[in-house]
């Protein structure tokens, strides 16, 4: 049945390459998207748009890159990359540099390097590669040792600390558990663990500066001129919008530099104060058509390896959009993720593009590896 | 059994099982997409005024305006207050490359001193660095011309423009005038007392003295806005709406400059004042009080040197003599009381006294001696004002007692204030029983009302109140408030006059009384024996007045005053009213000198030159005959 499909005979470029269309195209509309709101947010500096430009062009490399390895090559990787990664999540809480005010880079001294960034990648396979060597749905003791996998780098990189990035990565392991079939009994059970948790992170691993963060959130105008700026200017912005938007470059909240960090993480308020609602409603179907698409690939996907896996990085890169969507529009703390692809700034940028490389490669691989 | 599970993997299951969660993933990331929709059109849709207003506030700021002032200008049309660019070298630290460098650049060409570098300096730590400083204010068009000319060299400084007040005449009319000066706490108090703090947001000066206070409502104006946009820093981007101001009205005055100048030449180094006043209206034609001082001064502030040297003058330059001077009235007030004599039939026009040059009270051992040592011999009212006989009225005041002068004189003003139009006036002080009583808790003695008969003891008056009562003297007991706003100017340029304000008349029992005391003040002019006859002769129009000596020293009982032994500051003080011409009155004129000696040897002439002065202008053609009358002294 899945054989009967033109598709399957018909050997386009594209295929050859193992580029998937649609989910390049709904990519490729995203950049576009991003480039024109950071020409925007960044004062019309053709400079910024230059630069952003080479990433996304060195990122694109990546993709395709990564998209002609095979899957299995990957499912073998998995326990190297993951081993290592948490030996340099470790090595940079003992030798990394601090920037920001957070010890994120590990210097190698050819390459300055953010190993919380590949854990995004290799905690996902980790997980998919440990649950796939059982059948599925997973068994408590596997669900266990699946938790460990992933609490373990997320802790490491919370201690950075880096609440964003270990956010993004608790999500994508536990994605791949639940994907794999884990119970609702042990959902519901875990859900109620994790509802514990969140005093032990409160008291125990937060950061003041995080705190003052969940703070600001829960009331963002106890604090108008100091914490809460960043937040109360970025919802001014977006409701100030309304339904068309002031159109672009017209956003008086972004373009008279009222909105902090404009151009990176809160550049979904400039374009929605420039596009109003409407923009955004179209901008979150490009990233609903994204995330359809990889979940499609996955369900496609030949193997338990390469669904999780496909599955993970999907919902992931949901992660960030909500998250930041969330952040941005005040119904989520302020934590440092960027809006994926449209954003400025390169590490996100290189991490999301080789995960969907490797989605790619596992929608566009399926025929050439089941027989 | 569990290996055997493994072992055998049923694909398909768990590619449904994958698939089913998969689905469920994609309902749930739908869900959350619809939490985001949801909070977005909360935000953009049912709350897009609200964040729209706050997104406006932020970026819209709404500058004031300040209005030009009104100017003011004297009946003739000659510009009295005028606003003139003032000029001051200003800097914008963001758009200067090197601050040390144009700095000491511009010391040395400006002549800069290190304390204005410093000041500047400290300025800068205050302000935005896209913000103007000021490096040194008030240039002169020499330094404007200086820095003009290389201005290229100096990119961030430039010279700034700001109109300020002008007073052209200087100290010719301060006391009238009165002055401009910035706004400081007390009157910005007093702006938010009246609600006008909006209207003030731009201002810079506000009026401190004389006219410019009294008619700061209508010289002022009415603020306009800018409407600009800023960013988050606070620089403007643009000017959105601009609601331009309505300027000030202009204001004319009833001042003639050129009457103002001959007083001030009257009146040389002497202290005193001359009001010269329209008899028609009340109106104010000159209001000069000697010293005076420069206004000018005050509009940019004044150095605290200069103002303590006007503060402690003994000279007192700071008051307005004409309108706060307390002077005793001495005997320019016997025409009225006279008046007062025959409307309450006390004295009729023919009763006659004996002038031997003393006065006795029975059972009283004081002695009031008449200025003439030997008396005036027998006088009637109409020669006891012509020779200002003091014993006269020593008998009439006793005859009449201190209630009925107290309270006719109030009828003519006096011990109140004439409400002329500046905040600078004094009552002045008109005695009686209950003043006595509340002042010194004393009673009334019969010898103060002796004293009051001949406008001296406890009795002072303001020149001002002179030409009032003079004025409602000469218009038969009509009175109006004397005003040196004539009006003003509306947008077309036409001039809306000011009202005359009437006070309550003053009730005439027989006109031929009013009749009487005027043409004794007539004979005091023009009689044989008139005190101001010599002061006023051939004049080529008629005038009537009454000279007054007032005697601040008092002389010992047995003792005669000698100018010569008397410190300068208790000499008497000349002083003189009149009016003319007498048959049909047009201005009213006082003079007072201080310690200028006798009124009719001092005073007098001073009046006469006004009154010259006065109808050299308005009606030449007297002085043509004059002159041609003289030019044939054999005729």
């Amino acid at each position: 049945m899945k054989r009967s499909t033109i598709k399957e005979n018909h050997f386009s470029i594209w295929d050859r390459f193992h580029i998937d269309i649609p989910l390049m195209l709904g990519l490729l509309v995203l950049m576009g998207v991003g480039l024109v709101t950071i020409y925007s947010a960044g004062g019309q500096d053709m400079a910024l748009i230059e630069r952003q430009m080479v990433r996304l062009g060195i990122a694109l490399g990546v993709m395709v890159v990564l998209a002609q390895v095979p899957p299995m090559a990957f499912r073998r990787l998995s326990i190297y990359a993951y081993g290592a990664g948490i030996l340099m999540l470790i090595g940079v809480l003992v030798f990394g540099d601090v920037g920001k005010g957070a010890q994120r880079w590990l210097d190698l001294g050819f390459v300055r390097f953010q190993p919380s960034e590949a854990m995004k990648l290799a905690v996902p396979m980790m997980v998919a590669w440990y649950i796939s060597k059982f059948t599925l749905p997973p068994h408590l003791p596997q669900i266990l040792i699946s938790f460990t996998l992933v609490f373990v780098p997320t802790i490491l990189i919370a201690k950075q600390p880096d609440l964003g990035t270990s956010l993004l990565i608790a999500s994508s392991g536990i994605f791949a558990i639940f994907l794999a079939g884990m119970s609702w009994r042990l959902i519901t059970i875990v859900a109620g663990l994790g509802g514990a948790f969140l005093p032990i992170m409160w008291f125990f691993l937060m950061q003041d500066y995080q705190k003052q963060r969940v703070i600001t959130f829960m009331n963002p105008e106890s604090d108008p001129l100091g914490s809460g700026y960043h937040i109360i200017q970025s919802k001014i912005a977006i409701g100030s919008g309304g339904l068309e938007g002031k159109g672009w470059l017209q956003g008086t909240q972004s373009q008279l530099e009222f909105l902090p960090e404009r151009h990176t993480d809160f550049i979904f308020a400039v374009f929605s104060e420039e596009f109003g609602l409407t923009g955004v409603l179209i901008l979150l179907a490009i990233y609903l058509f994204i995330i359809v698409r990889g979940l499609m690939l996955a369900v496609r996907a030949q193997n338990a390896y390469s669904k999780l896996l496909a599955g993970s990085i999907t919902l992931t890169f949901f992660v960030y959009v909500f998250v930041n969507m969330g952040m941005v529009s005040g119904i989520l703390p302020v934590v440092g993720v960027p809006l994926p692809l449209v954003s400025y700034g390169g590490t996100s940028m290189v991490t999301l593009l080789a995960g969907f490389g490797i989605l790619m490669g596992i929608g566009t691989q399926k025929r050439l590896l089941s027989r | 059994m569990p290996i055997k599970r493994q072992t055998i993997r049923d694909h398909t299951a768990e590619a449904n099982l994958f698939a089913r969660r998969a689905v469920i993933a994609g309902l749930i990331v739908i869900l959350l997409l619809a939490m985001v929709v949801s909070n977005l059109y909360y935000l953009q849709v049912k709350h897009f005024d609200d964040y729209q207003t706050r997104s406006n506030g932020n970026r819209i700021k709404v500058l004031p305006i300040a209005p030009n002032r009104g100017l003011i200008y004297d009946r003739n049309g000659v510009l009295l207050a005028e606003n003139r660019p003032v000029y001051s070298l200003e800097i914008v630290p963001e758009q200067v490359d090197n601050l040390d460098d144009t700095l000491s650049q511009l010391q040395t060409l400006m002549g800069i001193t290190d304390e204005e570098v410093e000041d500047f300096r400290q300025a800068l730590r205050r302000q935005r660095r896209f913000k103007p400083v000021a490096l040194r204010s008030r240039l002169s068009e020499e330094e404007v011309a200086r820095f003009a000319s290389r201005s290229h060299r100096f990119p961030g400084a430039s010279i700034e423009a700001r109109l300020a007040r002008y007073y052209p005449y200087q100290d010719t009319l301060t006391h009238a005038l009165g002055y401009v000066s910035k706004i400081n706490k007390k009157d910005l108090q007093k702006i938010q007392v009246a609600g006008q703090e909006a209207n003030y947001a731009a201002t810079y000066d506000i009026g401190k003295l004389g006219i410019e206070k009294y008619h700061e409502d209508i010289l002022h104006g009415k603020v306009g806005y800018q409407q600009v946009e800023v960013n988050s820093q606070g620089r403007i981007i643009r000017t959105l709406d601009v609601e331009p101001p309505t300027p000030g009205r202009d204001i004319v005055l009833n001042i003639d400059i050129r009457l103002q100048l001959a007083a001030q030449e009257a009146l040389k180094e002497q202290r005193g004042t001359v009001i010269i006043s329209s008899a028609l209206t009340g109106g104010i034609l000159a209001m000069y009080s000697n010293p005076g001082y420069d206004p000018n001064l005050f509009v940019h502030g004044i150095s605290s040197k200069n103002y303590s040297a006007l503060l402690n003058s003994p000279d007192r330059p700071l008051i307005n003599r004409a309108t706060q001077g307390q002077y005793p009235p001495a005997s320019t007030v016997k025409p009225l009381l006279g008046l007062l004599g025959l409307e309450t039939n006390t004295v009729t026009q023919e009763y006659t006294i004996k002038d031997t040059g003393q006065y006795r009270l029975p059972n009283v051992t004081h002695v009031w001696r008449d200025w003439r040592k030997w008396g005036h011999g027998d006088v009637d009212l109409a020669k006891a004002i012509e020779v200002s006989c003091d014993t006269y009225f020593y008998e009439l005041a006793y005859e009449m007692g201190i209630d009925k002068i107290s309270d006719y004189m109030s009828e003519f003003g006096f011990g109140d204030y004439t409400g002329i139009d500046l905040y600078e006036e004094s009552d002045a002080n008109l005695p009686s029983r209950g003043w006595k009583q509340a002042r010194f808790n004393q009673p009334w003695y019969i010898g103060d009302t002796i004293a009051v008969g001949i406008g001296q003891g406890y009795w002072t008056i303001t020149p001002i109140q002179l030409i009032h009562a003079t004025n409602a003297l000469v218009n038969y007991g009509a009175r109006f408030v004397p005003q040196i706003l004539q009006g003003y100017r509306n947008a077309d340029g036409q001039l809306t006059p000011e009202q005359l304000k009437f006070l309550r008349p003053i009730e005439i029992v027989n006109q031929d009384n009013w009749d009487a005391v005027q043409h004794a003040m007539y004979e005091v002019v023009n009689g044989e024996y008139g005190g101001a006859r010599f002061a006023f002769a051939k004049t080529p129009y008629i005038s009537a007045g009454k000279t007054g000596t007032a005697q601040l020293f008092s002389v010992a009982q047995g003792e005669e005053y000698d100018a010569e032994k008397v410190d300068e500051r208790l000499r008497d003080n000349a002083m003189y009213v009149g009016y003319a011409p007498y048959d049909k009155p047009e201005i009213t004129v006082a003079v007072v000198l201080e310690n200028a000696g006798g009124g009719s040897k001092n005073a007098a002439p001073i009046a006469r030159q006004m009154m010259d002065a006065y109808f050299r202008l308005y009606q030449p053609e007297l002085f043509a005959s004059q002159s041609a009358n003289n030019g044939e002294p054999g005729h």
